[in-house]
């Protein structure tokens, strides 16, 4: 069973994708409950030091705040794999989405620890629109790389299988 | 057709007058170059104070055997003895004495009793007096030729949009779009014109559409690509009005709007959230004890938004259908009321106060004015707030502008039509403000609307004897048995005559309801630095003098506590517990690990510990005279008063002479003093590191603020230090070149707001919310505070010196509605331990028409808005950015106005008269010091300069932007004012130009913080004489900085005017009087906006760029 690197990497990313659906949601979710004011702006940025009273009311919001580095770990990563799989259509889809996380993380407010929201500026009603906007984008975003993903998988083992009858006949 | 009005004198606009921008006329422009900071001639910064000492080489000498970890302890006087180590404990359990947060009785003072004797209904003074002042005579402008000096003020269009509105609260649909709202007149059934309504209506629901059209048209628009769509969206909804309006104004026609101007969509400032370098992070700290419960206290927002949204949107899209329906119930509505007692039918009235009886206010303010033909536009006397045009029922309890004003006192119907206006929608509160005259309330319930938790107010309907309607949410509430007593009249059964209902700003004594802790009691910690910087400047000595003189006037009660710290590189406590016979010091010079040596000694209470404290403020001075240390460890100092205050909360009030050098927080030099007068802006206007902001945010959460006084005469990273009083909600104090002995004046001024700073009120762990009617929305705020939520601001702290300014978005349409309400609420625990809420609230018309809008802009609001805004653009983006867009704010006005509502086909830059001098303070903006470019400027003063934008009040901020200029040398009491047995001549405004000053005349300069008496040389002997007690013009001392009390008449008239000038501010400014000839001359002269400066065009050039701008 011939089952090559391209489609490895196009599992692995399947699966990842998933997950950053998940992120997605729970950012705009996060958001939204932010908007809605039911949260304090400092348990929302604060992605150090969780109060253990507090964890279980807004824990789902801490969540999706911290998770803002690990998805753009993740999302560097199977680039990385793509890369080394040489896949470059799906390297190229991918890489203004990397550029974007390069350039917010680079532009990110002045702060000592890792994390991208201020709590003294996130209430501004432009900046907070703008994060909900990102968030519906990303999840569309994400949401069709994974059919593109899941697609791209089974072209690469069937294509993988038939090189394979090809060689065998 | 309107110009028929004018007295027109002068023929045509092309008439030169040679001298009139003194360019090149008698004080040219040399003498506007000079440095800015070089204002006091005699004083030399210590530069040598500043040669690096190694820390080996004098750690020796100060604290032998210096390990870490240790403390020493002192005996102030003399001499030292070891006590045993104290235990090293990082975080002692503070153990509250038994008495604190016992039961307590509380001693009211006099001043309280007396406030709450005088619970009669008492009107806070209105302004009076529209924004129009008399007609003047036209005087044409010169051309100025050669004035192509626009190196700065190349303008890009600043067309980058914002997203869609946000925070929509949707509520229950308007039950009968009809019934609106009511207020006391009395208006006959017959007044009712539905008509104009109902198209009102139909044209709100177009307006909407289109509204949410172009949001979704502006989505892509961030990160600055450009764009100029939905111009055509944007012209739409007025087309379907017709215009035969109810206005009379032979000034405009609507009938322009028609024409497809391709506008874009206004939005001064755009958002360019997280790209800037400006200020960030998350706290690192243990979250707040105090955290969300604060909004349930002071009241949650609406409840069910998103569900009732939807809801909402299906009933807007049936209004359309309903008109004929509403009608019907309108005429329903108008029969019942008769029945009541309540006049609750003059909501007509009120609610076409707007669109009907157009007073000549509203000509006035409408009438097209051309800039470069009109030379005087200055009112006599400093302008006025406009007044809303409202029946005269509201006017009569509505706000005092003086605490709250609203850039546009005709709030548009929909962000389509704001948009089109091209004016900032918000507001400027100053809500702590000291008051004459304030009801206070003591009852056991407070009324509050049951859903938006809106305090019962003036501009509420009482639809019957047991029922009101909110006007912010229309919710019909029941009103409580309580309520039908009014302790004013002692009757029963009058709820429309009790005091909350009849002023619109109240106090409200809170139960415990309202609190989540027992109150505070006042703590005041001083933190101060002793280094050999803050030696050398002495200030230590003034501020002990100036706290034992006001020891005793520290607002408090008897529970007031006090504590006090002093670092250099290590920090230094003070033992002053009762009973000890002297204070002790106790040192710490661990800095890295801030730890609290003593916990229950260090702040103590002030009546017990009095004669300590008193000891402790005699030896200070005389303690660290002989200081080496150069080293400032303000950060760990600052962690170490968090620590000490973070039990109760309360206040603490850091002196800081130097860059923190040592230790967290330590702060390197960022600035190039030759890029000081770079013209391209300057850079570092945002903070180095977050340390003072997560700790501010810390403070924050413990309900302590921060303030600082800054008194360094080198960079000390002001940008990021002050990061700790924004957030904590402080305030801060600069004082450049501070020096006790070289620089009187500062001294002085130092003085003065000392003792103004210590014994003005203040309130503790407030939280300020603001509620606006259904369909607006708040989009950011501006001030020291920490926003909690979308409309809650956290102040740790509150004083009556600071002033907050909110931008607001029109996110639904109006059009259900005739009048908007702006209610903030502030819930502060005072000095006396009482929880308090005072409450605010404003009511202004909503109209539908563009020349309403701009007939009731507020040109001073405005300028101080688009100031904030500006300080944040130039923060997050660039200061010629900023600059930019404040040139930008101009253009548009110009022309939307041109396109929308004049249609004068002439030549020249045509503004409504109510916003005639709008270029005009755009450009004082551009040349302070927070925006200027080009000239020197230190970066440590513009970003004070800064901070001052966003916390002072408006009246202050107008003054220092556009000071006023009088000529003194022929008051007379021609039109005085007559207070008490006083009489207060009042002279007439000048315009800000060398060429209003005469060499042989005397002029007053009001700056706001700083008064300056310009001296001509041929200036009349008898003024000199008479008023300045010297004989002649050459024996007046360069540094004069009084004005002796002489017994001569004009003596007296000029310190009854300058007494008079006092009385409206809290800090007392200082006088400069100011000789023609001296280099102080130049400090002067920069304040003169109108004229040319090296790197700044003259009024009348900057007018011939915008209008170049505009035509194009």
């Amino acid at each position: 069973m011939a089952f090559t690197f391209a489609a490895f990497c196009y599992m692995l990313a399947l699966l990842l994708t998933a997950a950053l659906i998940f992120f997605a949601i729970w950012h705009i979710i996060a958001f939204d409950e932010l908007k809605t004011d039911y949260k304090n702006p400092i348990d929302q940025c604060n992605t150090l030091n969780p109060t253990v009273e507090k964890v279980k009311k807004i824990k789902r919001v801490k969540i999706a705040l911290k998770l803002v580095l690990p998805e753009y770990l993740i999302h560097f990563f199977f680039c990385v794999m793509f890369f080394c799989a040489a896949e470059w259509l799906t390297l190229c889809l991918n890489l203004p989405l990397l550029a974007y996380h390069v350039w917010r993380y680079m532009s990110r407010p002045v702060m000592s620890c890792p994390g991208l929201y201020d709590p003294t500026t996130i209430m501004n009603a432009d900046i907070l629109a703008y994060c909900q906007k990102e968030g519906w984008c990303k999840l569309a975003f994400y949401l069709l790389s994974f059919f593109y993903y899941l697609y791209g998988y089974v072209e690469a083992v069937s294509s993988d299988r038939r090189a394979a009858q090809h060689g065998s006949v | 057709m309107c110009f028929a009005i004018l007295p027109r004198l002068l023929p045509g606009p092309v008439q030169s007058y040679p001298s009139m921008y003194p360019i090149t006329g008698y004080y040219g422009a040399p003498a506007q170059q000079q440095q800015s900071y070089s204002t006091i001639p005699s004083q030399a910064t210590p530069v040598s104070s500043k040669a690096p000492i190694t820390n080996s080489a004098h750690s020796a000498n100060y604290y032998q055997n210096n390990h870490p970890q240790q403390l020493q302890q002192h005996h102030l006087p003399q001499h030292h003895y070891n006590l045993q180590p104290f235990q090293q404990q990082q975080h002692p359990p503070y153990t509250t004495p038994a008495s604190y947060y016992g039961p307590q009785s509380y001693h009211a003072s006099p001043a309280q009793q007396s406030q709450q004797q005088q619970q009669q209904p008492s009107l806070v003074p209105m302004a009076a007096s529209g924004p129009g002042g008399p007609l003047y005579p036209i005087v044409s402008y010169p051309s100025a030729p050669g004035s192509s000096q626009y190196g700065t003020l190349s303008s890009s269009q600043s067309t980058t949009q914002m997203g869609a509105p946000l925070h929509q609260y949707g509520a229950e649909p308007p039950a009968s779009s009809a019934s609106g709202h009511s207020g006391y007149g009395m208006a006959p059934p017959s007044q009712v014109a539905p008509t104009v309504n109902g198209q009102g209506t139909q044209n709100a629901v177009h307006s909407h559409y289109s509204q949410t059209n172009q949001a979704s048209l502006s989505y892509n628009s961030y990160g600055g690509v450009t764009q100029s769509s939905g111009g055509a969206e944007a012209d739409r909804p007025p087309s379907g009005t017709p215009s035969a309006s109810v206005h009379s104004s032979p000034g405009h026609r609507q009938g322009k709007n028609e024409s497809k101007s391709s506008l874009c969509i206004f939005h001064f400032f755009p958002s360019l959230p997280l790209a800037g370098g400006d200020t960030s992070s998350s706290s690192t700290g243990s979250a707040s004890p105090v955290p969300n419960s604060y909004d349930s206290l002071e009241g949650g927002s609406y409840p069910g938004v998103t569900t009732q949204r939807l809801f909402y949107k299906i009933a807007h899209l049936m209004n359309f259908g309903c008109k004929l329906s509403c009608l019907f119930v309108r005429g329903v509505e108008t029969i019942r009321p008769s029945l009541q007692p309540f006049p609750s039918l003059s909501e007509l009235s009120a609610a076409l106060g707007g669109l009907s009886g157009v007073p000549e206010l509203e000509v006035e303010a409408l009438r097209p004015i051309n800039l470069l033909q009109e030379r005087n536009l200055l009112p006599p006397r400093p302008l006025e707030a406009p007044e809303p045009n409202l029946s005269p029922d509201l006017k009569k309890v509505n706000c005092s502008p003086q605490t709250f004003r609203c850039t546009l006192t005709s709030v548009p119907q929909t962000q389509a039509l704001l948009n089109k206006a091209r004016l900032p929608l918000g507001l400027l509160l100053h809500p702590f403000r000291d008051l004459q005259q304030l009801p206070v309330i003591t009852s056991n319930t407070i009324v509050r609307c049951r859903s938006c938790r809106t305090y019962i107010n003036p501009f509420v309907t009482f639809l019957d004897q047991r029922r009101w309607k909110c006007n912010l949410c229309y919710r019909v509430n029941d009103v409580p048995d309580e309520f039908m007593y009014n302790p004013v009249t002692r009757s029963y059964g009058e709820p429309h005559k009790r005091p909350e209902v009849q002023n619109s700003t109240v106090e409200f004594i809170a139960s415990s309801d309202y609190m989540l802790r027992p109150p505070q009691p006042a703590a005041y910690l001083f933190v101060l630095d002793v280094s050999h910087n803050a030696v050398e400047a002495g200030y230590l000595k003034y501020f002990c003098e100036s706290l034992l003189g006001n020891l005793d006037k520290l607002p408090g009660d008897s529970r007031t506590r006090v504590g006090f710290l002093t670092f250099d590189s290590t920090i230094h406590f003070y033992n002053l517990q009762e009973g000890l016979s002297q204070p002790q010091m106790l040192v710490v010079s661990d800095i890295d690990d801030v730890f609290i040596p003593s916990h229950d000694s260090l702040m103590v209470n002030l009546k017990e510990s009095n004669e300590l404290v008193k000891d402790l403020l005699k030896s200070l001075p005389a303690l660290f005279s002989q200081s080496r240390e150069t080293h400032s460890a303000l950060g760990p100092a600052l962690q170490a008063a968090f620590k000490l205050m973070s039990p109760t909360g309360g206040r603490i009030t850091v002196f800081q002479t130097q860059l923190p050098t040592l230790g967290a927080g330590k702060l390197q030099s960022r600035e190039d003093p030759n890029q000081r007068s770079s013209s391209k802006g300057a850079h570092h206007l945002g903070p180095a590191t977050d340390f003072y902001k997560k700790l501010a945010l810390d403070c924050s959460g413990q309900q302590i603020g921060v303030d600082l006084f800054l008194l360094s005469s080198q960079y000390a990273d002001l940008a990021s230090l002050a990061c700790i009083s924004r957030y904590s909600a402080g305030s801060v104090f600069y004082y450049p070149s501070f020096h006790y002995i070289h620089n009187p004046a500062q001294l002085e001024k130092f003085q003065r707001d000392l003792e103004r700073y210590l014994t003005r009120k203040i309130g503790f762990e407030a939280v300020m919310r603001i509620r606006c009617t259904k369909g607006l929305s708040i989009h950011t705020f501006h001030g020291n505070f920490f926003v909690r939520s979308t409309d809650l601001l956290s102040l740790a702290n509150v004083n009556p010196d600071s002033a907050f300014a909110v931008q607001m978005s029109v996110e639904d349409s109006l059009a259900d509605s005739s009048l908007a309400c702006f209610q903030a609420a502030l819930l502060y625990t005072s000095s006396k331990g009482k929880r308090r809420i005072r409450v605010h609230t404003l009511c202004l018309p909503v109209v539908s028409q563009l020349s309403d809008v701009y007939a009731g802009a507020d040109v001073q609001a405005i300028t101080c808005l688009l100031a904030n805004m500006a300080i944040d653009r130039s923060i997050s983006s660039s200061l010629s950015d900023a600059r930019d867009a404040l040139v930008n704010a101009v253009v548009d006005l110009g022309s939307a106005y041109k396109s929308n509502v004049s249609n004068l086909q002439q030549s020249g830059l045509v503004l409504p008269a109510a916003m005639r001098l709008f270029p005009l303070y755009i450009l004082a903006l551009l040349k302070q010091k927070a925006l200027r470019t080009g000239t020197s400027t230190r970066l440590d003063e513009r970003v004070f300069a800064m901070c001052e934008f966003k916390t002072q009040p408006l009246q202050q901020l107008m003054r220092m932007v556009h000071p006023d200029l009088y000529r003194l040398d022929n008051i007379s009491d021609q039109g005085a004012l007559h207070l008490n047995d006083t009489v207060v001549p009042q002279p007439h405004l000048l315009h800000l130009s060398a060429e209003r000053l005469s060499r042989d005349g005397a002029f007053l300069m009001d700056c706001g913080n700083v008064f300056y008496l310009w001296i001509g040389k041929c200036c009349n002997e008898m003024f000199i004489r008479d008023v300045l007690g010297c004989p002649n013009y050459a024996s007046i001392p360069p540094n004069m900085s009084h004005i002796p009390e002489l017994e001569t008449p004009l003596s007296e008239r000029v310190r009854a005017f300058l007494d008079w000038l006092h009385d409206n501010r809290a800090f007392s400014s200082t006088i400069h009087v100011v000789k023609d000839d001296a280099s102080a001359k130049a400090t002067l002269f920069q304040h003169l906006v109108e004229d040319r400066s090296e790197w700044a065009s003259s009024y009348h050039e900057f007018l011939q760029h915008i209008q170049q701008q505009v035509s194009k």
